[in-house]
């Protein structure tokens, strides 16, 4: 199919979709697109879903998504599955606690690999809310499994996160060690109808304690998420948060510094490619490593060359 | 000491073995050790360990004289199209020397959606019987007295409805419920992790078991309320000792459900039937079918306190393995289901289906059917296999395996326990992903010739496609649609309406039981899924956990 | 350019509960380094096309064991083309006689891979012609 933003500024979600795609994949043209939309964007409320695996973020997101229909909004949802490092494929499989979503055409679902690429992978997801944005989905889900700092990152995309936890069985511990607690602004206890759900509530109390005070102190809610319990404390807490964003103003702070991120990012990206490319195509590179590797030179004077020379 | 010379006498085999062995490379992986001496069996103590047939720990069989005062019942699976269809199928088996039936629904009957539904379209027919009313179970025993046949069907998340229908038909033929004999499968907890077919959330399908544990077992008391099944577990691709694992550990849950709702152990375990597979390699399935009735019996006994003998029993039917037959040289699968058989009866199982040769490429037909269930008959006939009970007992290979299966289905009893039991470790997700594991390793040991399946990666040949297979053609849809069109014409529709009601008022209250309630319904010819539609309401529906 | 992932769509249509086949090779399209969008048991043909549709999927694999093929599969591929996807892949797998298969074809299913193909086979096919 050839891609048209005539198409997808006409609101056709196959248009919405292999945008993604281009962007994702980074083919020919994935900056027009990204040029265009984004005097669009900044309208959508981002949210970020994480939590341990098992956590139930899925079956939550789902429940919070159809709260938001309910209440007219349109709702995107970004979901994030693991890449394996070995061969670089994935099993994303979020939608299917979100099948029920899948014919309403108020709802725009994709799932996504994290792909491992370096460092860009929060800017995919970012790029694809952000063309989720423009496209003009009204909430957006970020959903992530929060194990590791990549995770952490992409939820970084979010105006407001939301991290889930469940009782029992460690999950609390593994949490607070991938660091998703301190970006919290909501947090949910699903599956709390489970022994030690007061516990957990006593240690995430606890836990936000030890931080600075601050004036936002993050709500605990309390969800069963497959018998649709509790959605509306949270979406209720969610909904404060933003709230809580835009009359202090930290929004517009929080955004500003995502563009500052962003920006940094980008440049840092470009540069480096710049300078791989400059040097593997001429095949000085290879000759570095060798000259290196035979302790001839060392890599901070060849490193200093090599840039010196290009940035003169 | 004898020990030490057979020890030495051993090392010497072993080194004697190398040479010839190394000829021999892709025997050298296998998983069993190539022989097996009393030193595989040190500590082993009969009386213990086996006993007599019929003796606890039952590891010999559930009766003293198994097969030498009666044959196990030759059940085959069958069930397609129309309930008229497959009631001359089941004829023909009950003319032909079919001992019991076993019926087949069709996808739309087992979760709960009438053929006019438009989830069940393309379906209707395909895997068993459609069934939307009392009507077609009407039709679907014509001329088959209810209180001779012993029936099992295959019937899980609706299993409630079904058997409501079956004590009406047999109502119908003046044949009161305490004399009727069979088995639902009603085993919701392998449908989750295996099998596919659920409709409900974890906790109403279990109230919905209990329910029928209780309402047995005071109404229908020769009725097997449950078979706890392997067989799709293993289908999905687990081990042997998983098989084991996962089907006691769901043996389990469900006694503790039942204890919960406060029932006694001995009144309802020993209604508790099983349903293992019969897989391709013939010992290690033997020692299968023994380390479960010795495990079973032993957690009965220990676990939960169970006097009765015959709640420590572990009975069962065994099915051969459908995954194992290949749609190539399909005529090679009468040879593979003949061993598998073989395995069962050496095991000592309580019934069998053979599966047909075709059933790779579609349902069988009448021909490969009866080939299938001459396979049983030359078996106890002709072979011997099942003159001496037990004929494997005391086999150093076969006890050796036998403990080390009870063993290895102990320490994932254990970790499940730990986990909070099998309903946890489903939600989890972690019997998915372990039987998962095991299925993909299965493939790639094929994909890459380590394990060999004749006519699939090796001795292949040019092979014509099979003909005359059978077909079942939209037509069973739309007289099936026809016929429930009728069917709610003519009923009492005013009826209709206040029995679901009651069964919804019913059902949002978790101390009724709800089994009298669905008779009523079945009775006033609601259909099967107004039935389950009612309780849909109420329950919601089951969404998966899927970690791949 | 970054590498263009193959995104692969592994549905199962129907009602059938078989599933040990869509999720070997679920996985085995993984271990070649494809994106598989699982979606589980018991999908409509709608919300096959809706999930290709909104993943933009380059291939819609069908797993069926249940003998429903002849119907969903081509209401799949119609679904497919209504939406404008005539260049995704469809293919199908599962207990499917030969008779069965030219049909199939004919109405733009791909390829049919029956038990017993090994996953290289699937794998194979789905590179060469994505």
């Amino acid at each position: 199919m050839e891609f048209s933003m005539k198409d997808f500024w006409n609101g056709s979600r196959r248009a919405l979709a292999r945008a993604i795609t281009i962007v994702e994949n980074e083919q020919d043209g994935y900056e027009e697109i990204m040029k265009e939309i984004y005097h669009h964007t900044g309208r959508a409320q981002v949210i970020g879903v994480t939590g341990a695996p098992g956590a139930g973020k899925s079956t939550l997101s789902d429940n919070l998504v159809k709260f938001y229909r309910k209440m007219g909004k349109t709702v995107g949802v970004c979901a994030i599955d693991p890449t394996s490092p070995f061969s670089g494929g994935a099993i994303l499989g979020d939608r299917i606690r979100m099948n029920d979503l899948t014919l309403d055409q108020g709802v725009y679902i994709r799932s996504m690999g994290t792909r491992g690429s370096l460092g860009g992978l929060s800017r995919k997801t970012a790029d694809a809310v952000k063309l989720m944005d423009a496209w003009g989905l009204d909430v957006i889900f970020i959903e992530t499994v929060g194990v590791g700092q990549s995770e952490v990152d992409i939820v970084k995309n979010a105006d407001t996160t939301l991290v889930v936890l469940v009782p029992g069985l460690g999950d609390d511990i593994q949490a607070i060690k991938a660091g998703i607690l301190e970006i919290g602004d909501v947090f949910t206890i699903n599956k709390c109808d489970r022994d030690g759900a007061d516990r957990l509530n006593v240690e995430i109390e606890m836990m936000l304690d030890l931080g600075e005070a601050q004036d936002w102190r993050p709500p605990i809610e309390r969800t069963i998420a497959n018998e649709g319990k509790g959605i509306e404390d949270v979406v209720n807490g969610l909904n404060e948060h933003r709230k809580y964003l835009e009359e202090s103003g930290l929004l517009e702070e929080r955004r500003r510094e995502r563009v500052r991120t962003e920006m940094a990012e980008m440049i840092h990206d470009r540069i480096s490619r710049h300078v791989m490319q400059e040097i593997t195509e001429t095949g000085k590179f290879a000759d570095y490593v060798e000259r290196v590797y035979e302790r001839q030179t060392d890599p901070y004077t060849v490193v200093d060359s090599i840039v010196g020379n290009i940035f003169k | 000491m004898a020990n030490e010379s057979l020890k030495a006498k051993l090392e010497k085999y072993e080194a004697d073995c190398k040479k010839a062995e190394e000829k021999f490379p892709e025997r050298v992986g296998l998983k069993h050790k190539k022989v097996y001496t009393p030193l595989d069996l040190e500590g082993f103590d009969y009386e213990t360990e086996l006993g007599l047939p019929g003796e606890y720990p039952y590891t010999r069989g559930v009766q003293p004289t198994m097969y030498r005062s009666r044959f196990w019942t030759m059940r085959m699976y069958a069930g397609f199209a129309t309930a008229e269809e497959s009631n001359k199928r089941y004829r023909y088996l009950i003319a032909n020397g079919g001992t019991g039936l076993s019926v087949a629904f069709d996808l739309p009957t087992q979760i709960g959606y009438d053929s006019d539904d438009v989830m069940a379209q393309g379906e209707i027919g395909k895997v068993g019987v459609a069934i939307d009313t009392l009507k077609d179970m009407e039709i679907l025993f014509d001329q088959i007295d209810l209180s001779k046949v012993s029936t099992s069907m295959t019937i899980n998340a609706s299993a409630s409805v079904l058997l409501a229908m079956y004590i009406a038909v047999a109502e119908k033929q003046g044949v009161p419920a305490s004399a009727l004999r069979g088995t639902i499968q009603n085993d919701i907890l392998k449908e989750y992790s295996a099998r596919g077919t659920y409709i409900f959330p974890v906790k109403p399908s279990m109230r919905l078991i209990t329910n029928i544990f209780e309402y047995c077992s005071k109404n229908v008391p020769k009725w097997n309320t449950i078979s706890i099944s392997g067989y799709h577990i293993r289908e999905a691709g687990s081990t042997a000792a998983q098989e084991v694992a996962f089907t006691i550990a769901d043996g389990i849950a469900y006694i503790e459900a039942a204890l919960k709702a406060g029932m006694k152990i001995d009144d309802f375990a020993g209604r508790l039937s099983f349903f293992w597979n019969a897989h391709n390699n013939v010992l290690e399935e033997v020692a299968k079918f023994r380390a479960s009735r010795r495990l079973w019996a032993r957690i009965l006994k220990e676990r939960f306190g169970a006097q009765n003998a015959k709640s420590m029993k572990l009975r069962f039917h065994t099915q051969t393995a459908g995954s194992m037959l290949t749609a190539q040289q399909p005529n090679n699968n009468i040879v593979r289901v003949a061993l598998q058989a073989a395995a069962a009866v050496m095991g000592g199982t309580q019934s069998l289906h053979t599966n047909s040769r075709d059933e790779a490429l579609a349902l069988p037909t009448t021909e490969s059917v009866t080939i299938a269930l001459r396979t049983q008959q030359i078996i106890a006939y002709e072979s011997g296999l099942a003159d001496v009970v037990d004929p494997l007992g005391g086999s150093y290979y076969v006890e050796a395996m036998t403990n080390a299966i009870e063993k290895e289905a102990m320490e994932y009893i254990k970790k499940i326990d730990e986990m909070g039991g099998a309903v946890e470790a489903i939600e989890k997700g972690y019997i998915q992903k372990e039987i998962q594991d095991s299925a993909y390793a299965w493939q790639m040991a094929v994909e890459s010739g380590e394990k060999t399946i004749v006519g699939v990666n090796k001795f292949q040949q040019e092979e014509k496609p099979v003909e005359g297979l059978l077909r079942v053609d939209a037509s069973a849809g739309e007289f099936q649609k026809k016929k429930l069109a009728q069917v709610k014409a003519e009923r009492d529709n005013a009826k209709v309406a206040e029995e679901l009601a009651k069964l919804e008022k019913a059902a949002a209250d978790e101390s009724v039981n709800l089994m009298p309630v669905i008779l009523d319904c079945v009775r006033a010819y609601c259909s099967l899924g107004e039935i389950c539609g009612v309780l849909r309401k109420v329950f919601g529906e089951y969404k998966p956990h899927v970690t791949l | 350019m970054a590498d263009k992932k193959i995104r692969v769509l592994v549905a199962k249509p129907g009602l059938d509960g078989h599933d040990r086949g869509a999720k070997v090779v679920a996985r085995a399209l993984r271990d070649a380094g494809m994106e598989v969008i699982y979606t589980g048991l018991r999908q409509t043909v709608d919300q096959i096309v809706e999930a290709a549709d909104s993943e933009d999927v380059d291939v819609v694999a069908l797993s069926l064991l249940s003998g429903a093929h002849n119907t969903l599969f081509p209401e799949v591929v119609e679904g497919l083309k209504k939406k404008g996807m005539n260049d995704v892949l469809v293919i199908g797998g599962g207990v499917i006689p030969a008779a069965d298969i030219p049909g199939l074809e004919a109405a733009g299913v791909k390829a049919i891979f029956t038990p017993g193909t090994p996953t290289k086979d699937i794998i194979d096919f789905i590179k060469a012609n994505v």
